[in-house]
């Protein structure tokens, strides 16, 4: 019988997460996925800023830590310079869908042969839960507390579905972690963003509908249901591009 | 080999090429455009990676990712695209990496002019982005002196760890000049970096971090004051200037890059009439020579900043002459350039 171990890929060291948050879960997924390809000792990983701006205290491998949205700029140089190696970035969605939309739309355009882990939970939640380009109509923040309302602040943005419009885009798919069955399809959607990177087919993206129960104001449990409820009928779910 | 002529935007890159710079990232903009388009040919030449960026905010942040790698890499902009980087100039300086950025500064502010100017003096010499932090900047005033200032920036932004930059202005991007290739000196890179992010497999197993994050103050203050001590050794050690007929002189001129040249001019002017001018020159702006200005500047009559903008390194003069003797200022700007005879009309103004 498998023995359930802590991935190599992750340092032994208490996460800052809030109780509930699948920060831990997604982490998890990039960890695994570094140890199965046997990647750990050459990747370099980029850490946002956000809440997973301590990202590069979690995991085992090099880590640069970039300013904010610029994680597929600051992938870039890397890759650039160490076309070996395995990069990837880990960004939420105030990072990659707001501010360093131009930098996320352009690296995927050239195909960049990296690997982006994007976390959306529809909020920004490091800065205490404003709203975010991801956050559903209806959805109250505290920069939206009348609930977001298409007419003042417009609609929430699909990323995978418009990055695989690029001819640049090899691997695009949104997956959730509400589930036990859904986060084995994230595991999956992972490493295949990794291994899209390895095979050097171009710029591989996995969105992962994520929580934000501080923030959200609800229980791990309740959050979860509202990624189910809420989150999945404005994001779909699945595979958007595949070369 | 015999000289070549070149423009200075053209010998930069050359230069950059010849002290081993093999990555650059930019973007467009006049007048620094012959930089990036001479990097697109030569760089695959050599076997080096020219990347034209999505915007400015996009090309500095490769060239922090690749500066985190421990690779030679430059980017270079004119004064509005310069503001743009100056963020990523200012997490360069936190997560201290080194790399070279050329700034061929034009009028502003603004969308200002193409003409060129020396109004960014304040940004390039007060760190420019947010936070306590220097750059060292060095301010060519011909197209030689361009090229061996940017093979030289490369090693000493090796050897601290920091961003340099090379100030330089319209005129000197855009002038013809011959230049001496083989007098370049290139020091051997000291390529073992082990800060670099390069995977742990190629440090047996050491794991490295590029960051410029400290939640806990304490530690950050104590990252500032390790800052600070660094930037001490290199006031320390990387001041440079040049000191022009001062000897005799009663009136010192202060000026730097293209306006140096010109006040040259004024100062060989001003000794046909009998009238004995001198020139200091700084070489770096940060660190800039306020010692040496000093000793300079002692029994002087008047000494005068002599700038292509309102009036900026004027305030560094001051702070070094510290009140011992009149400081004035003259100068243009706009992108309009003084002639040696506005300069000498100035100085018998206030002589």
């Amino acid at each position: 019988m498998a023995k359930f171990e802590k991935p190599k890929a992750l340092l032994d060291v208490p996460l800052h997460y809030c109780p509930g948050c699948t920060h831990g879960i997604a982490h998890r997924l990039v960890a695994e996925a570094m140890d199965e390809l046997d990647i750990t000792g050459k990747t370099i990983g980029i850490a946002p800023v956000g809440c997973s701006v301590f990202a590069y205290n979690y995991f085992n491998c090099d880590m640069q830590q970039a300013s904010h949205g610029r994680a597929p700029a600051v992938a870039t140089g890397i890759k650039r310079a160490m076309p070996d190696n395995i990069v990837f970035s880990y960004q939420g969605d105030g990072d990659l869908a707001s501010i360093g939309a131009a930098e996320i739309v352009s690296a995927a355009a050239r195909g960049e042969k990296i690997t982006v882990i994007f976390i959306n939970n529809a909020i920004y939640g490091m800065t205490g839960g404003q709203m975010a380009p991801t956050t559903l109509l209806g959805q109250k923040t505290t920069t939206s507390p009348y609930g977001r309302d298409e007419n003042i602040q417009g609609y929430p943005i699909r990323m995978v579905e418009m990055l695989s419009q690029l001819d640049g885009c090899a691997y695009a798919e949104r997956v959730s972690m509400h589930n036990y069955p859904n986060v084995l399809k994230a595991k999956k959607a992972v490493k295949k963003a990794f291994e899209t990177q390895i095979a050097g087919k171009g710029f591989a993206i996995v969105e992962l509908l994520s929580t934000c129960p501080t923030n959200w104001g609800l229980s791990p449990v309740d959050a979860l249901k509202f990624v189910e409820e809420k989150m999945i009928p404005q994001y779909p779910l699945g595979v958007f591009k595949e070369v | 080999m015999a000289k070549v002529l070149m423009k200075g935007n053209e010998a930069i890159a050359e230069a950059a090429i010849l002290a081993g710079c093999r990555f650059y990232f930019g973007y467009p903009i006049t007048p620094q455009n012959e930089i990036p388009e001479y990097m697109s040919r030569r760089m695959r030449e050599v076997g080096g990676t020219f990347l034209q960026a999505e915007s400015e905010v996009a090309a500095i942040n490769m060239v922090y990712g690749a500066a985190g790698c421990g690779k030679r890499v430059m980017t270079s902009s004119s004064s509005p695209g310069i503001s743009l980087k100056q963020e990523g100039l200012s997490y360069i300086a936190g997560a201290e990496l080194p790399c070279v950025v050329v700034n061929m500064v034009r009028g502003g502010p603004g969308l200002g002019g193409i003409q060129p100017a020396q109004s960014d003096y304040y940004q390039a010499t007060r760190g420019g982005g947010h936070g306590d932090y220097r750059m060292i900047v060095y301010t060519p005033s011909t197209v030689q002196e361009a090229a061996e200032m940017v093979a030289k920036a490369f090693t000493v932004a090796d050897r601290y760890r920091i961003g340099v930059m090379i100030l330089g202005d319209g005129m000197i991007g855009q002038i013809m000049e011959p230049v001496d290739l083989e007098a370049i000196k290139v020091e051997p890179e000291n390529t073992k970096k082990l800060w670099a992010t390069t995977g742990t497999d190629s440090k047996d197993g050491k794991r490295s971090v590029v960051n410029s994050l400290y939640i806990d103050p304490n530690e950050l203050e104590v990252v500032n004051q390790r800052l600070e001590a660094k930037y001490d050794v290199i006031a320390a050690y990387e001041t440079e200037y040049e000191e022009y007929m001062l000897d005799d002189a009663d009136v010192m001129l202060v000026a730097y890059g293209t306006t140096a040249r010109i006040c040259k001019s004024a100062v060989a002017k001003a000794r046909e009439e009998g009238i004995k001018l001198g020139l200091f020159r700084p070489k770096t702006v940060w660190p800039f020579p306020y010692d040496a200005l000093a000793k300079a500047a002692e029994g002087k009559k008047a000494v005068i900043s002599v700038e292509m903008s309102l009036g900026q390194m004027v305030d560094d003069v001051r702070i070094a002459v510290n009140g011992k003797c009149p400081v004035h200022f003259t100068g243009r700007t706009g992108g309009v350039i003084p002639t040696p005879k506005e300069i000498l009309d100035y100085v018998k103004e206030v002589r």
